[in-house]
């Protein structure tokens, strides 16, 4: 059963506030979720590996070549704070 | 269709088509388009009734869902988060149609970030489906499947992570293909479940289909699960003799609409007079195949939308900072819509220490199994047919406020997904006056006999004519 400090502690994981009436609704939803998601635990699965990727891969190797890149103004143009050519931030300390 | 259409455009005029297109959006209660590129669409239009090019879709106008990029123009995913974002580059998807041609028309409105199955997630209201606008058009990409129904597009691309261009296919009435994965460059598509989905065609056709994967198809440096294309126009002869067709058991009976069974059962009978054998196979892992689906997908979301943080694109506020946590977890809690916040949570959780084992990996394993259930069925046949959607379309409001009923629509797409292989839904029938989809399925890279049998089945029946009378 999750409760509602393990959403609380789930949404600052997921850095998402959520506001005290959501969390009941969220406790609720995410209960019948999981416990639907439960059915999984009748699957023998012993031995089975898990599939990361459906298709096989090889590497994949390319020559170590500079290409052209998003300009300075083009990667900023949608910061909605900048400053001196930088993204800005918040404060991290 | 398109052919015709590219043929009729190069004596008629490229602009004044266009132009009947916007004046029909703009008349429109679909609400199918999130963002209209009217200005840059007719000045391409003009371009080429002046000097027409040569390329597969010149003067064709498409439509493109809304998390696929386009430059300088808005890709918002129907998220508040990214409204206003306008990217600086395009998805390799878009640079494909661009040089053969085609003129982008704007986005389509979507299920937020793709999570939803009816369109009804979108922080732009819902599409509505153009053959009744009191129900949904399927989902995520409901409104590529409705703008190209409702004839607002000739043609548009969507993205199928679970479904989203087969269930809005279904429900609308038109041809919506999920490529086998890594056959259509994921690059500059906005990433959901970056290990499920696939951008896709939806179209009034087959052929029109193959026209959109002949162009779209192919290997891309910059996605490094990217394979080579095939040939897909060239097969469509409308042969099928021969053809040995699965039907998985596990696809009918119980929770499927018995107009939609009765449907399929019929289109299985239209193959079978076209010459192909049918044989009921077992995929037995299909009743666990949602469950995978939702925790794979919900933890590659929670990943992925990671980056969603306002700081170098998207919703942030003006006026003081609080610390960065602080700060971050206010701008996503205002960014995001409610399916949208419940998915990277619930992701999160399937992920965080002492669940990884119980939910994700587990997840995985079941996903293997679910792999080798078509494995092992394409070594007897060559393709599978089922029901797209168990039900037609749905009304909106019906289900959103239940997620697990809502969920459950997808029983029939998810596997594919899964699974990682192609498939198609074509139009099978009508339940009143909704529409009912055919879902063919066939193994890694087998797109050429999907949609060969899909177009000798549409070639022998009328569904896809029908057209829906919007007002």
């Amino acid at each position: 059963m999750i409760t509602k400090e393990d959403v609380e502690h789930i949404s600052w994981l997921a850095s998402i506030k959520i506001e005290d009436e959501e969390k009941d609704e969220f406790v609720e939803q995410f209960n019948s979720i999981l416990e639907y998601f439960h059915q999984l635990d009748e699957v023998d699965t012993d031995g089975v590996e898990p599939t990361y990727r459906v298709v096989d891969l090889a590497n994949i190797f390319r020559e170590d070549v500079a290409r052209k890149s998003l300009s300075q103004e083009e990667a900023l143009k949608n910061a909605p704070r900048r400053e001196n050519g930088y993204f800005k931030s918040p404060r991290i300390v | 269709m398109l052919l015709e259409l590219k043929a009729s455009l190069r004596s008629a005029s490229a602009e004044e088509y266009l132009c009947r297109l916007f004046e029909k959006i703009e008349k429109s209660s679909l609400n199918a388009f999130t963002t209209l590129a009217r200005e840059k669409a007719i000045e391409q239009a003009r371009q080429f009734d002046k000097n027409p090019g040569q390329g597969l879709m010149a003067g064709v106008p498409i439509a493109i869902k809304a998390c696929i990029s386009t430059i300088g123009i808005e890709t918002n995913c129907s998220s508040r988060i990214l409204r206003g974002y306008v990217p600086p580059y395009d998805a390799h998807v878009v640079e494909r149609l661009k040089a053969e041609g085609a003129i982008i028309m704007g986005k389509t409105n979507m299920d937020e970030f793709a999570m939803g199955s009816s369109t009804e997630t979108s922080a732009f209201g819902p599409t509505k489906n153009p053959w009744d606008q009191t129900c949904v058009p399927g989902g995520s990409s409901g409104g590529s499947a409705a703008c190209v129904a409702g004839g607002e597009a000739p043609c548009a691309l969507g993205s199928d992570t679970g479904g989203s261009v087969r269930c809005p296919a279904s429900f609308c009435g038109i041809v919506g293909l999920k490529p086998t994965y890594g056959l259509v460059s994921r690059f500059g598509l906005v990433a959901y479940a970056n290990s499920l989905e696939q951008i896709g065609p939806l179209t009034h056709t087959v052929e029109d289909t193959a026209l959109l994967m002949e162009i779209i198809a192919g290997h891309d440096w910059r996605d490094t699960t990217s394979a080579e294309k095939g040939s897909y126009l060239a097969g469509l002869k409308g042969d099928v003799r021969g053809l040995k067709i699965g039907i998985p058991k596990e696809y009918f009976g119980e929770g499927v609409n018995t107009e939609v069974e009765k449907a399929v059962w019929d289109a299985v009978s239209v193959l079978e007079n076209l010459g192909a054998k049918w044989q009921e196979v077992s995929l037995p892992h299909t009743r666990y195949a949602l469950a995978a689906y939702y925790v794979i997908a919900m933890s590659e979301a929670s990943s992925n939308l990671a980056r969603f943080d306002g700081l170098r694109y998207g919703l942030r506020q003006l006026g003081e900072d609080e610390d960065w946590h602080t700060t971050f977890s206010e701008i996503r809690a205002k960014g995001f819509g409610p399916e949208v916040k419940k998915r990277i949570l619930l992701g999160t959780y399937a992920l965080s220490a002492g669940y990884y084992g119980r939910y994700y990996l587990k997840a995985l394993k079941v996903r293997t199994l679910i792999k080798e259930d078509f494995q092992r069925a394409f070594k007897d046949v060559d393709l599978l047919a089922s029901p797209t959607m168990p039900i037609p379309a749905f009304k909106i409001g019906e289900r959103i406020n239940d997620p697990l009923s809502l969920y459950m629509a997808d029983v029939f797409t998810v596997p594919i997904n899964l699974a990682g292989v192609p498939a198609v839904s074509v139009p099978c029938g009508f339940a009143g006056r909704l529409p009912i989809g055919l879902q063919l399925m066939g193994p890694h890279f087998g797109e050429a006999t999907v949609l060969r049998a899909a177009h000798a089945f549409e070639a022998a029946t009328p569904f896809h004519e029908r057209t829906p009378e919007v007002v």
